[in-house]
C-alpha cells in the first residue's frame, strides 16, 4: 500500500461527521483607508515621484513599468537568471490592484517579470491607479488573478522582523522601503 | 521515553527574574496588540464562526479535499508527494536534494520540519541549512528548538542575541542594539540565497479548488528562498487544507490580527504553479494527523492555524518558558497536540493550565483548547500516567472533598498550618504550590465560620 493510499484511506475511516460549508459574505459595514493603513505597515503613500530626487543614493535601477526608466535591463529570456537582481537599489513595479483595509498591493509574475523583482532589490517602487482599490480582503480574494497567476503576492510595506526583543526594524531580509505612488 | 517535567525545565527560565519579566510582558503586549485589532472589526465574532465552520467542513471531507488539492496542484506543474511520518518526510526531501546535488539549503519557518527533525537529519548527510527568518535563525545558531510558534526566539534578551551572533557570525560581543544585530543576519544570510541549490518554505493554507498554498511572513525571507533558488519544496500537514480562495479572506484576515496584531503580514505569498524551468515540489505529512482526526473530542485541534494567541494570553505559558514543554509545540495548543504524539512522554503538560479558558476565547478558530486540556487529564489519570505525588494528593483531595467533615477539619488545620508550622513544611519539593511563590496569609475565619456568626 503506498502513502498516499494508507493516509487518505485512514483519514476517509476517521473523519467526523460532516460539517456543512458555510458562504463567506464581504463584509462592507466599514470603510476603510488604504493611505492610512498603507502607512501604518510602514509604507510611503506618494501622489507623485522624481526617483532621483526620492533615492538620491541609489546607482541601479531596475524597471517593470514603461512609465520609469531604470538603468538596468530586467533579465530576460529562458536562461534568466533572478540572482542578477542581486545589486539593484531599486525596483520599480505596477500593482494590479491595491486592499484598502491593510494597504496592501497585489503583485505576480505578470507585474515583477522576475518575481525577486520584490525582494532582491533594496526599494521598492509601486505604482497604483488609486481606481483599482478594493475594500477589503473578501473582495481582494474574489479576483480571478488568484485562480490565473503562479505566483500570486500581497505586499504590505517593506519586509519587517521584531524577532529580538519585540523592537520592530523595518528592513528585514527584503526590501528596506516601499514606495506606493498614485496613477 | 523520558517524561517532560514541565515544572522542574521551568524553574531554569524561572531563575532570571529580567527574562521572566520581559517574556511575560512582551508575550502579553502580543496579546492586548490582538485585541485592539480584534475589538476593530465589528464582524470580528463572525469571522470567527466562519472559521471554525470552514476548518470543521474541511476536517469532515479531508480526504476529498487532499485528492482535490493533489489533482489541481499536478495539473499547474506541481509534483506532490505524501509523507505517513517524519521519517518519510525527511527521506523524501533528502531524495529530491540528492537529485539535484543540493548542498545548500535556505529554509523559512516551518514548525512542521521541527515537529520531523528534519534539521539533524539532513545536517548528518552533509547539507548545510540556513534557517532565514531571523529568530528561527538565532535559535539554530544557538542550538536551541524555537521557544514559541511565532516569535522563535521571545525568551531571549538582546544581550543573549549578541553573544550568540558575536560567536557563530562574527558580530561585535559589545554591541547589542537590535537593529545592529538584525542587519548583521541579513547580511550574513543574503549571500546565501544566492549560493542556495533550493529554498524550503511550509504553508499556511493549502487551498484544494486552486492547488494553490500561501506562506504568511514578514521578513522576505521565504520569498527570496521560493523565488532564487530553482528548487522550492515546501513542506505542508495534511490538515491546513481549506476549500477555496474565498475563504481566504477569512483566515488572512485573522492570522497576524490574533498573531502579531498586526492587520496582515508584511508579505503574503499564494504559490500555484512553479516558476519556467524550475521545479515545486509539495510534501503532505501525515505523521498523527489522521490518526488525530479519529479521536473523539480531540480532533477540532486540527483546526488550529498556528497564530500564537493562546500562548501569548496563557498566564502559565507566559511565565514557564516555550522551552519548558520540552516538545514542538508548547502553550495551550501544544498540550493539547503533544500528548497526541506520545502520551506518556508529555503527560504532564495538560497540567500546566490553570484551565481559566482565555485560550479558548482568544483562539481564532474557536477550538475549545481548555475543555481538551481537562480532557487530556482524565485520559492520563484512566492511562495510570499521574505521577505519584499528583496521584497521592488527587487521592486524598478526592477523600476530603466528598465529605463535608473532613473538609472543615482541613480547613481549620491549614489555617494553624499557614500560621505556625515551619518553613520547610510548606515550601517543600511534594508542594508545587510552594515553589516560586509565597503561599498567601490564611484568613483569620472562614467563610463557614464568618456565615454561622453574621447569618
Amino acid at each position: 500500500m503506498t502513502s498516499r493510499s494508507e493516509i487518505l484511506a485512514r483519514v476517509r475511516r476517521n473523519q467526523p461527521a460532516a460539517v456543512a460549508l458555510p458562504e463567506v459574505p464581504l463584509f462592507d459595514a466599514v470603510v476603510h483607508d488604504f493611505k492610512t493603513n498603507l502607512e501604518r505597515m510602514g509604507g510611503e503613500f506618494v501622489s507623485s515621484l522624481d526617483i532621483r530626487k526620492q533615492f538620491p543614493e541609489a546607482k541601479v535601477i531596475c524597471s517593470a513599468v514603461p512609465e520609469v526608466a531604470g538603468n538596468r535591463a530586467l533579465p530576460e529570456g529562458p536562461n534568466a537568471d533572478p540572482r542578477e537582481l542581486e545589486d539593484v537599489d531599486v525596483g520599480v513595479v505596477r500593482a494590479r490592484f491595491g486592499v484598502a483595509e491593510t494597504g496592501s498591493v497585489f503583485l505576480s509574475e505578470a507585474e515583477f517579470k522576475v518575481n525577486a523583482l520584490g525582494f532582491l532589490p533594496q526599494h521598492l517602487v509601486v505604482l497604483l491607479d488609486m481606481k483599482a482599490i478594493v475594500p477589503n480582503l473578501h473582495h481582494a480574494y474574489r479576483h480571478p488573478a488568484f485562480r490565473e497567476a503562479r505566483y500570486a503576492v500581497f505586499m504590505t510595506g517593506p519586509s519587517a522582523t521584531a524577532d529580538i526583543e519585540g523592537i520592530l526594524v523595518r528592513g528585514a531580509q527584503g526590501i528596506r522601503s516601499l514606495t506606493v505612488v498614485a496613477c | 521515553m523520558k517524561r517532560v517535567d514541565h515544572a522542574e525545565a521551568s524553574s531554569h527560565f524561572i531563575k532570571s527574574k529580567e527574562h521572566l519579566e520581559f517574556h511575560d510582558r512582551r508575550l502579553w503586549d502580543l496579546r492586548q496588540k490582538r485585541d485592539r485589532e480584534a475589538e476593530a472589526i465589528p464582524e470580528w465574532e463572525e469571522l470567527r464562526a466562519l472559521a471554525s465552520a470552514i476548518k470543521e467542513h474541511t476536517l469532515s471531507h479531508l480526504g476529498d479535499y487532499l485528492e482535490q488539492f493533489e489533482r489541481n496542484a499536478t495539473a499547474n506543474g506541481m509534483r506532490v508527494h505524501w509523507a505517513r511520518d517524519a521519517a518519510e518526510h525527511n527521506q523524501i526531501v533528502y531524495d529530491l536534494l540528492g537529485k539535484q546535488g543540493v548542498e545548500i539549503l535556505v529554509k523559512s519557518k516551518s514548525m512542521l520540519t521541527d515537529e520531523c527533525d528534519m534539521r539533524p537529519f539532513l545536517e548528518n548527510r552533509g547539507i548545510e541549512i540556513v534557517e532565514t527568518d531571523l529568530g528561527e535563525r538565532i535559535q539554530q545558531l544557538d542550538g536551541e528548538p524555537p521557544s514559541h510558534i511565532v516569535v522563535p526566539a521571545v525568551h531571549k534578551l538582546r544581550g543573549d542575541v549578541a553573544q550568540v551572533f558575536s560567536r557563530t557570525i562574527g558580530t561585535d560581543p559589545k554591541k547589542s542594539d537590535v537593529p545592529y544585530l538584525a542587519e548583521s543576519q541579513r547580511q550574513h544570510t543574503r549571500p546565501y540565497y544566492l549560493k542556495a541549490g533550493a529554498g524550503m518554505t511550509g504553508a499556511n493554507f493549502a487551498v484544494a479548488e486552486t492547488g494553490s498554498f500561501v506562506v504568511c511572513t514578514n521578513e522576505g525571507n521565504a520569498d527570496l528562498s521560493a523565488n532564487l533558488p530553482k528548487l522550492h519544496i515546501a513542506s505542508i500537514g495534511i490538515e491546513k487544507l481549506i476549500p477555496r480562495i474565498a475563504d481566504l479572506g477569512v483566515f488572512v484576515r485573522m492570522l497576524s490580527r490574533s498573531a502579531l496584531g498586526s492587520p496582515i503580514t508584511q508579505i503574503t505569498s499564494h504559490f500555484r504553479a512553479p516558476r519556467p524551468g524550475t521545479e515545486l515540489h509539495v510534501v503532505l505529512v501525515d505523521n498523527g494527523r489522521s490518526e488525530r482526526l479519529g479521536m473523539e473530542g480531540f480532533w477540532p485541534s486540527l483546526k488550529c492555524i498556528r497564530c500564537g494567541a493562546c500562548m501569548n494570553t496563557c498566564p502559565v505559558y507566559r511565565r514557564s518558558g516555550g522551552l519548558s514543554y520540552g516538545a514542538t509545540y508548547s502553550g495551550p495548543i501544544g498540550v493539547i497536540i503533544d500528548p497526541a504524539f506520545n502520551l506518556r512522554k508529555y503527560s504532564a503538560l495538560p497540567f500546566a493550565s490553570t484551565l481559566n479558558g482565555s485560550c479558548t476565547s482568544v483562539c481564532p478558530v474557536k477550538i475549545n483548547i481548555h475543555d481538551q486540556i481537562y480532557r487530556w487529564r482524565k485520559v492520563i489519570a484512566e492511562r495510570g500516567q499521574l505521577p505519584m505525588v499528583k496521584k497521592e494528593a488527587m487521592r486524598m483531595a478526592g477523600k476530603v472533598l466528598s465529605s463535608p467533615k473532613l473538609y472543615r477539619m482541613a480547613v481549620k488545620a491549614a489555617q494553624a498550618g499557614l500560621d505556625y508550622l515551619p518553613r520547610s513544611m510548606i515550601y517543600n519539593p511534594l508542594n508545587a504550590w510552594g515553589r516560586q511563590r509565597e503561599v498567601p496569609k490564611a484568613p483569620k475565619a472562614s467563610f463557614r465560620e464568618w456565615y454561622l456568626k453574621n447569618r
